[in-house]
Parts: structure tokens; sequence; C-alpha cells
């Protein structure tokens, strides 16, 4: 379906739930500023559906605005929100950690050919699987296809550096997070990070030095990786927002990937099941423990 | 490297069971390598990765965590749920090029002070061996750690924000 179409479609619906008053909010995308960027919006009139419009350009997680901190759900009426295959596994995650009730979403799946980046197609959809979603309340662009990725395997990347020795993959770190400027844009952008207060806003005792020291660096984004593994669906925003290019999914990635390697856990699949670092087996693997 | 090296190790510890290991050695009168630091906590299942990191930060060349056996916890699973945890964040370690070796955990329990001598006997000896943390320490630099007091409006935004948690 072209995009027309489907903004179309977008627009419709939007307008038709609001009109309802079945929801008391729309989350979407908007056309952005600048050619090619899109941008959240929030329409809570029927009139305001107008903006909505869906391609390929729509790659935020909308997922973020459903943390409490944004305080978009009231109490009473569900709000409705836009939401790619890949989305929807935040959403899974969300509920699971109990920060979000079901029935207080209203889930408009966008089935996804995949979005774009600055450089083309955005590496987590070269090697997505899933282009329907996995549960919703309303489909929009009908069910497509399912192909094969183009890459087979998501952790070719951190194969690479896991290849290389101790001191190469420090060089390789300290160059990254030597750019690091400590926006926090990883951190706002993930739907996941949504503690009211982080551990590096912490001024007493200031676990992590806040100023851009490389010291600082590392210890952020040691904790960041850390505390998002096991819980890490692999939404890639925190790469996609950092404007200093950090590869930030290649932490999260490792994470997954000895996450599952341990423990048979793959983030965001199933909202009943327990994160793997919040339970544990007696015959867990411990022979590095002396 | 210095043939006299002699590496700093913090070692975090339970309080029920390698502590009283520890002080089991101690009132055993057996000796050991006098590189550890020994910092006690409630449990393994409070360590919190920032403590390792901060361990480094203030020059550690080597961090030791020890805490009960497994089924021998005083909170039951916290040692069950702290080995998941540090399984998973020795990786994380190792793929920032950390050597994993430059953090070690063992089990030790209140009665064994001889399997505490053995244990810092050998991980001193594997840092020993790994010398000193040099490329933590120049990220280090002599700027750090920064002895900033919390401003007085600092102080007041995190009293504000933990009032508005509550």
């Amino acid at each position: 379906m072209s995009n027309d179409k489907i903004s179309a479609e977008v627009k419709k619906l939007a307008g038709e739930l609001l009109e309802s008053g079945k929801v008391s909010a729309v989350v979407g995308y908007a056309e952005g500023t600048l050619k090619g960027r899109v941008q959240t919006f929030i329409a809570r009139k029927a009139s305001e559906t107008e903006k909505f419009i869906f391609n390929q350009n729509c790659a935020n997680n909308l997922a973020v605005y459903l943390t409490k901190s944004y305080n978009i759900i009231s109490a009473g009426k569900p709000v409705a929100v836009f939401l790619k295959p890949c989305d929807i596994k935040s959403v899974t995650a969300l509920i699971q950690e109990h920060q979000l009730k079901r029935e207080d979403i209203f889930i408009i799946g966008l089935s996804c050919q995949g979005v774009l980046n600055d450089s083309g197609p955005a590496g987590k959809c070269r090697a997505c699987s899933m282009h329907n979603p996995q549960y919703y309340d309303a489909l929009i662009g009908g069910v497509v296809e399912e192909k094969e990725p183009e890459v087979t395997d998501p952790f070719a990347r951190v194969k690479e550096i896991e290849s290389m020795t101790t001191s190469e993959c420090w060089e390789f770190w300290m160059k990254e997070f030597d750019k690091c400027v400590r926006c926090y844009a990883c951190r706002q952008a993930c739907p996941l990070c949504y503690c009211e207060q982080c551990i590096v806003d912490k001024t007493r005792p200031r676990w992590i030095e806040s100023s851009a020291h490389p010291i600082g660096n590392l210890g952020w984004h040691l904790i960041r990786a850390f505390h998002l593994a096991g819980r890490c669906i692999g939404c890639g925003e925190c790469e996609r927002v950092c404007h200093q290019n950090i590869p930030l999914s290649l932490l999260n990635m490792k994470m997954s990937k000895e996450i599952f390697d341990l423990y048979g856990y793959t983030a965001g699949m199933d909202e009943g099941a327990k994160p793997p670092l919040t339970e544990f087996k007696m015959e867990d693997n411990e022979e590095f423990i002396r | 490297m210095d043939e006299n090296f002699e590496p700093k190790i913090a070692a975090f510890v339970c309080t029920w069971c390698t502590y009283t290991g520890a002080d089991l050695a101690g009132t055993s009168r057996l000796k050991y390598e006098p590189n550890v630091r020994v910092l006690r906590l409630p449990c393994t299942g409070r360590i919190d990765f920032s403590l390792v990191i901060k361990a480094f930060e203030n020059g550690a060349d080597g961090v030791l965590i020890s805490g009960c056996h497994p089924n021998d916890c005083h909170y039951n699973a916290g040692n069950f749920h702290a080995r998941r945890r540090f399984a998973v964040f020795r990786k994380l370690l190792e793929f920032t090029g950390i050597d994993p070796n430059r953090v070690q955990f063992s089990w030790v329990s209140a009665a064994e002070g001889a399997k505490w001598r053995d244990v810092v006997n050998a991980v001193t000896d594997e840092i020993r061996k790994l010398g000193p943390f040099t490329e933590y320490q120049k990220l280090i630099g002599d700027s750090f750690p920064f002895q900033h007091e919390a401003s007085e409006t600092e102080q007041n935004s995190e009293k504000e924000q933990v009032e508005n948690v509550k």
C-alpha cells in the first residue's frame, strides 16, 4: 500500500476514535520541520488528526510516551497509540514490568516494511523477521508477507568485536565513549529507561561522574547497558537519537545475546514471562565462581 | 612492569558468610596477602555494580566479590540473584575491554577461614600477574575524583525530586 493511502487510513482511524470518544488522545507521527523528518504528535481533538502521517521515516518508538513521566494516560479512557511491530515489544515489556496496563491503551498496529535512517534502511530492520504486529486493537496497512531478513545473523557485529583482543576492545570503546557529551538522549528515547530518578542524576552519593569526563562516560555506558540487560527489546532508539553516533545498540545486543545464551530468554515476547535477572534457577552456571 | 607491584584489591563480602569466614581466618592466625581491602555488605545480592565501577575509579586494580554458598544465603535467595547478575556483568566487562579476571567471585562460608586465605592468595597472584590497571588509571588522570560538594541548588532540586516521587 502506498504511503498516501496509509496516511489517509491513519488520519481516518484517529479521527473516528476521537470522534466516538473511545480514546482520550492519539499518539502518532506528524510531518517534521525538515524534509524527511517526522515528529511525535498527540491529538486530543478529532479536528487535529489531519496532521497524522505514516511512512518509512517514522522510526520513532512511540511507546516511550506511555511511560508514567509523560502523564498522557489518565484514568478512565484509554490512549490510542501508533506502534510498529518492534515498538509493540516495548509495550509488552512495560506491561510485564507493571508500568502500563493493557486496558489503558488502544494499540493501532502498523504493519511495517522497515524504516529508514540517514543512510538507508535502519540496521535493525535489515535483520528484522517481524513485519506484522504481535497483537493490536486495530491494524493499519493489512497483513504483509513475512520475508526472510536480509541480514541473517543480527549479532554479526557483536561477534566481530568479541573476536578482538581485550586491549583492542578497550581502545574501540574508549574512542566511542570519548565522543559522548552526556546529553542522555539515549535515556530519554528509551521506553524502558523509566526510573523516576536515574542513578546518574543522584548527587549524594554521586555514583557516576556527571560531566563528560572519560571516567563518567565509561561508568554511564556500563551502567546503562547493564540496567537494560534482559529488558532491552532492541528498538535501537538509543543509537538512532545519539547525535555523536555511538554504537549503543552494540552494547544492548551483546547483553541480549548473553542473556539468551545463558538463560534462553528473549525480551518483549511474552508479557507473562519473568525477566531473567529477577529470577534464578538452582542449576544456573557458576563455573566462574571460585 | 614494576617488579615490586602490589595490587590493590577491593573485596566486597557478605556479612553472614565471607566476612565471618575472613574473621575466622584472622582468629585462626592464618596469614594471607595483605592486598585486599575488605568491604562488608549485608549480602552479595546487595552488590550493585556501581560499587565495582567506583572501586576502579578509586584506583583498585582488582575486585573480589564473595558471599555465601548457594542454599546458604541468610536471605534465602540473594546469592542466587547475584550469581545471575555476575554472569552477565562479566560478559559486559569483557566486551568493553576490561579483563574479566580483574573482577573475581567466590563462595566462602563462615567456617571456611582456610578457603578465604586460599582465595585471597590466588586472586592476589592473578591480579599481580595482570599488573596495575593502567588503562583505567590513565582514564582517571589527575582531575578525578573531582572534589565537588553538591551545591545548594543541586541539593534542593534533589530534595524536590524526592518529594515529587513521594
